[in-house]
């Protein structure tokens, strides 16, 4: 039952890969089972309407020519034939469920999320994802990492502009990865054509998918669901690697984790402070509150002469760390360590003129966040 | 005065005077007055669809703009026109305007012109309702488009404002935008009642449900599709206003609500308006295509259950807008089969077309080109969105500019190239002038040339790709994008081509007879070109030469 | 005009019909509200549970298989409180009864109300998931720098089916604004008898 629908699909999907491998007018065909899976019934169906098209067309044009009136063409008067009109009602029918049986089976196998070696939370947050890896302890931010002056055109734009992150999500292949995607705020949509995973990241709600990918490389994508200004500006990469690799990166990346954790404790100066916080503002802030400070209210106020934040540090840490609901500022004590927050907000207290002199220790925050 | 002719005779009665003139007939009512108030106050349907019609032009040059203003960023990657909170602004008026106001105004203001002359009806049902259903229209596209001037600017989530963007994250005009829409519903609403109970009960005695024209037939389909759809949106925008002002949440999931929930509402209303949409178009190019192929429409039955089919359909199929959003899979996979289905009837009226053509005597006067295009492009959009259908190919498609190319090939070469062609098909009545034939022709050819290269390379634009509602865009999208804009400025400016020759035949040309094209069989063409402002004051007796079966 | 009398009875048949109509179709999209909450939670779709208590149902436990349940919790702008869990995992017969205990932290001076929104996935398995006693049937209410432990208890049932062997279930904590007054009076309507 299913054989003679696998056929078609493979002869057909076979025929289109070999022709259309990397094409850039068309889906790619992917690095994983499923997304040449999709690619196939993409083709199959495109070639479905194709052949439609020329057939009815085919027709139109003959009429439109043979028929002219202008040529002395007699018009007939028929106006129905039942048969015909059977066939033509009943010949899409069987196309359609045709073209409905692979398209099932493949949809089950996308539904299919169990038996996962690996949990990836995915949360979208206006405009960045976060990536943690369940079980260990490894969490992150991935921002656009394309700069301001690329985007202006003040320099000249690289190969990857808008789809480079500061730090992309890193994969092990042929393992099967489970992704379980929310929101921080509005809906977003993680989407990433060459594995062919997209699903609605919805604040308040989990949804499940995932992902086994088959070779080694470098994958990009976009959100995929208007989520405010900065919409087009919040790319993904995944970064398909060797198991042997991925263990390596994961030893890697829990130490680097580990030596930062290390680094609330100890004193921090105020230029390192001053240092760490610009980073992090460009990255993190600027693309709300702009690269001078000076926002744009009403939505994103302005932190440069920002009175209340100048006289009150507490308000200020309060408004960092925990965010301020059904408004765009998220709490950024779950996006970024104590170390980043301390830094940014001395930062802020000091650029621009704002010059309060003060120095917020990592310290500090982390018994405010109460880790 | 013109003598009373006998009442079997289906020529009109009435005074000579042109649609827009003064009638002098015994009847005890005052002159109407002159002037701008005359305009304010007419419940002429003639008069109100040329007003529909004057609104839904100069709607569609508005919304036009918005759109090139997003083509001008898009002319080439990288911000320079405008920052992404204005683009998002005009990517959103654009969808509403034209959506709202100027396909639905336009397709309404054919129904007020048309639909009593096509069922010999003096007018419509509630000729004063008519006149408040118009005058609405400007008070609500005056509110929304005054958004755009409001602190924190217009409506920028999209035309389908999704919550929690339109609603916890949105700018403070959103409440008038949502008022703005309420009253646009309001116009929708009240304009279909109208047409139902005129379609109903006013037809010329002798003049069953099976003899009426397509375009009625497909109207009054639309008229009971907008009375059970309008609602719902009516209830979703109230819904919003109160999570925005009166602390529900309804939305937001923080109170116990649900995002998902919105799109539900939402779509519930949105798949079936995009068959209001269309559905007229249908009816308008059935037609067209017989009278100047000089051949009866093929299949006029199957023609008016497909499109109730259609129609009923349209109620089963809302969900295929939300296939990556995280649904059950029983009901992707029904909502999938449904919208598969509805492939069918919409095929079998592409079918009929065709086969009216052949083997008829086939001349290609404006609103033939127009009708002739909008079977061709249309079905390509069509083909696009079976493809859509294929619930795991949508998950690469969805939200993709693989869409925008779809929706825009069914709404610009369908339905707006359907518009124009019934424009161009009963201008001659409405002014007693044929429009120029040259400037019409070349009208045509911009256009298709101008549509094909805006839209066709957002397939592949999509397929590469290439997201919608972004300001900017990777490298690898370039060339398609600059074509696309190039296309669509070449585009607009050939709409003012439309807007020329409309107002030349306004004032002047070749002087159209009642029967102004040699193959058109409907009612319409029975009464002198101009149509008279007053038509069917007795109605008329109808001949069952002009049925259908 | 030439409109005669059946035509006007005709025409006015038609109106009201019309409104009938309309006004139906208007209560129907709010009616949707409710109907949609009611359809999630019979079917089980959406991952939405029940916000109110299950009974423990005697039935016996499938030694035969374990099943993996994680918890994850989340916070949300705008509310100062952290939200932990004792344990990220725990294996689970179908049948059997569990319990794990959820801390809420108010790293605040002052008191503050929270509400922990249950989300589970994959959707299928919510129906089969009972919830005994959670924190997440009513708002929480915490003094300032107050912490507090709440147990989640529930049930696995019996007969979920073979092929879901992983249940995430994802807590968010959201603020609330209300007066003590009005949370007293939600929890109430929510079941609580105080």
């Amino acid at each position: 039952m299913h054989l003679p629908w696998r056929w078609l699909l493979t002869m057909t999907s076979v025929a289109s890969i070999s022709q259309a491998q990397a094409s850039s007018w068309n889906m790619p065909v992917g690095v994983t089972d499923i997304s040449r899976d999709i690619f196939g019934l993409h083709m199959t169906i495109f070639w479905v309407c194709v052949v439609i098209g020329v057939i009815v067309f085919g027709v139109m044009f003959y009429s439109l020519f043979r028929y002219r009136h202008a040529k002395g063409a007699k018009a007939a008067s028929f106006h129905e034939h039942t048969s015909v009109e059977v066939l033509w009602t009943a010949i899409p029918i069987l196309i359609l469920v045709g073209m409905a049986v692979p398209a099932t089976a493949t949809l089950k196998n996308m539904y299919d999320a169990s038996e996962a070696d690996l949990d990836i939370m995915i949360t979208g947050q206006q405009w960045r994802w976060r990536y943690e890896y369940l079980g260990e302890d490894i969490a992150f931010t991935s921002n656009l990492s394309t700069s301001r002056e690329q985007i202006r055109g003040e320099a000249e734009r690289d190969e990857h502009y808008l789809l480079d992150v500061d730090e992309p999500l890193v994969l092990p292949i042929n393992r099967k990865v489970r992704f379980l995607m929310t929101s921080d705020d509005v809906i977003h949509s993680w989407w990433v054509p060459a594995l062919a995973v997209k699903q609605d990241t919805i604040p308040g709600f989990i949804n499940e998918n995932w992902v086994q990918i088959n070779e080694p490389g470098i994958y990009r994508g976009q959100c995929a669901e208007l989520c405010g200004v900065n919409h087009g500006f919040m790319p993904i990469v995944v970064h398909a690697m060797e198991e042997a690799e991925y263990e390596t990166w994961l030893e890697e990346r829990k130490a680097a984790a580990e030596q930062e954790a290390m680094g609330i404790d100890r004193e921090w100066a105020l230029d390192e402070l001053m240092a760490r916080g610009e980073t992090v503002y460009q990255s993190i802030c600027s693309s709300c509150h702009q690269s001078e400070g000076q926002g744009a209210p009403p939505a994103f106020p302005a932190l440069a002469g920002n009175d209340q934040l100048i006289d009150d540090q507490d308000w200020h840490l309060d408004r960092v760390i925990n965010g301020v609901s059904g408004a765009a500022m998220p709490a950024f004590r779950s996006t970024l360590n104590p170390v980043e927050i301390a830094a940014v907000v001395t930062f802020t207290r000091n650029a621009w003129g704002n010059d309060t002199g003060d120095a917020v220790q990592p310290a500090t925050v982390a018994e405010r966040i109460a880790q | 005065m013109a003598p009373k002719l006998p009442p079997h005779n289906p020529l009109q009665h009435s005074s000579t005077a042109v649609a827009g003139g003064q009638s002098h007939e015994g009847h005890a009512h005052h002159t109407p007055p002159k002037g701008l108030l005359r305009w304010l106050l007419t419940t002429n349907h003639k008069e109100i669809g040329s007003l529909y019609l004057i609104f839904s032009l100069t709607m569609f040059f508005v919304g036009g703009i918005f759109a090139l203003v997003v083509r001008a960023e898009l002319f080439q990657p990288g911000l320079q026109l405008v920052e992404p909170e204005f683009f998002n602004q005009m990517t959103t008026m654009h969808g509403l305007i034209m959506v709202f106001a100027a396909v639905m105004p336009a397709f309404t203001g054919l129904a007020n012109w048309m639909i009593p002359l096509q069922i010999g009806a003096p007018d419509m049902a509630l000729p004063r309702l008519n006149n408040f259903s118009f005058w609405l229209l400007p008070v609500a596209f005056a509110l929304l488009l005054s958004t755009l001037l409001m602190p924190g600017g217009g409506p920028n989530f999209g035309w389908t404002f999704y919550a929690p963007l339109s609603t916890t994250y949105a700018p403070a005009s959103t409440t008038f935008f949502i008022l703005a829409l309420h009253i646009a519903g309001i116009s929708s609403i009240l304009g279909a009642i109208n047409i139902i109970a005129t379609i109903l009960n006013m037809r010329a005695p002798g003049m069953r449900m099976m003899d009426m024209p397509l375009f009625v037939w497909t109207w009054l389909i639309t008229a009971f599709l907008l009375i059970a759809v309008m609602p719902v949106l009516a209830g979703v925008i109230t819904m919003m206003l109160m999570d925005i002002n009166f602390g529900t949440s309804f939305f937001d999931a923080a109170g116990g609500g649900d995002p998902v929930l919105f799109q539900h509402l939402f779509w519930f209303f949105g798949h079936p308006e995009v068959y209001i949409m269309i559905l007229p178009a249908f009816g308008i190019v059935s037609a067209i295509i017989p009278t100047f192929a000089r051949k009866p429409l093929f299949g006029y039955a199957s023609m008016v259950y497909a499109t109730a089919a259609i129609a009923l359909l349209s109620f089963l199929v809302w969900a295929h807008h939300m296939f990556i959003v995280g649904l059950p899979l029983t009901a992707e996979l029904f909502f999938m089969y449904s919208t598969m289905l509805i492939a069918v009837p919409t095929g079998v009226k592409v079918f009929n077309w065709v086969t009216t053509l052949f083997r008829g005597s086939i001349s290609f006067e404006p609103p033939m080109l127009f009708a002739l295009a909008f079977v061709v492009l249309f079905t390509i959009g069509g083909f696009s969105g079976l493809m859509l259908a294929i619930a795991p190919a949508d998950f690469q498609y969805h939200d993709t500019y693989f869409v925008v190319a779809h929706f825009h090939y069914v709404l610009v070469p369908g339905a707006i190239f359907a518009i124009m062609a019934g424009v161009y098909y009963w201008l001659p009545k409405w002014t007693g002038h044929y429009p120029n034939e040259r400037l019409a022709q070349c009208h045509f050819w911009c256009s298709i040339i101008g549509v094909n290269l805006t839209f066709f390379p957002m397939h592949f634009a999509g397929l590469a790709g290439m997201p919608r509602r972004i300001p900017d865009y990777a490298l690898q999208f370039a060339d398609f994008n600059l074509l696309s804009s190039i296309g669509a400025f070449f585009f607009g400016a050939s709409q003012l081509l439309f807007v020329l020759v409309i107002v030349l035949c306004v004032r002047g040309g070749q002087k159209a007879p009642a029967k102004a094209w040699e193959g058109a069989v409907d009612l319409e063409w029975s009464v002198p070109s101009p149509a008279p402002l007053h038509t069917f004051e007795t109605p008329p007796v109808f001949h069952r030469a002009q049925t259908h079966e | 005009m030439g409109i005669d009398r059946a035509q006007r009875d005709g025409v006015n048949k038609t109106v009201i019909r019309s409104v009938a109509a309309l006004l139906g179709m208007f209560a129907f999209a709010f009616a949707l509200v409710p109907l949609y909450d009611v359809f999630c939670k019979v079917t089980g779709l959406n991952g939405k549970v029940d916000t109110t208590a299950q009974a423990i149902v005697h039935e016996e436990v499938d030694q035969t298989r374990f099943v993996t349940v994680q918890f994850i919790t989340r916070g949300s702008a705008g509310l100062p409180w952290q939200m932990s869990v004792a344990t990220r995992q725990m294996r689970v017969h179908p049948g059997q009864t569990a319990e794990v205990d959820f801390t809420f932290t108010n790293n605040s001076a002052i008191e503050s109300w929270g509400r922990a929104v249950p989300s589970v996935s994959p959707s299928s398995a919510t129906t089969h998931l009972r919830k005994v006693s959670c924190f997440c049937f009513q708002e929480q209410q915490l003094q300032g720098e107050e912490r507090l432990t709440i147990p989640l208890v529930f049930q696995l049932a019996k007969d979920l089916p073979e092929e879901i062997n992983t249940i995430t279930l994802v807590y968010t904590l959201y603020p609330v604004q209300r007066t003590p007054l009005q949370t007293a009076y939600n929890n109430h309507l929510a079941g609580d008898n105080t």
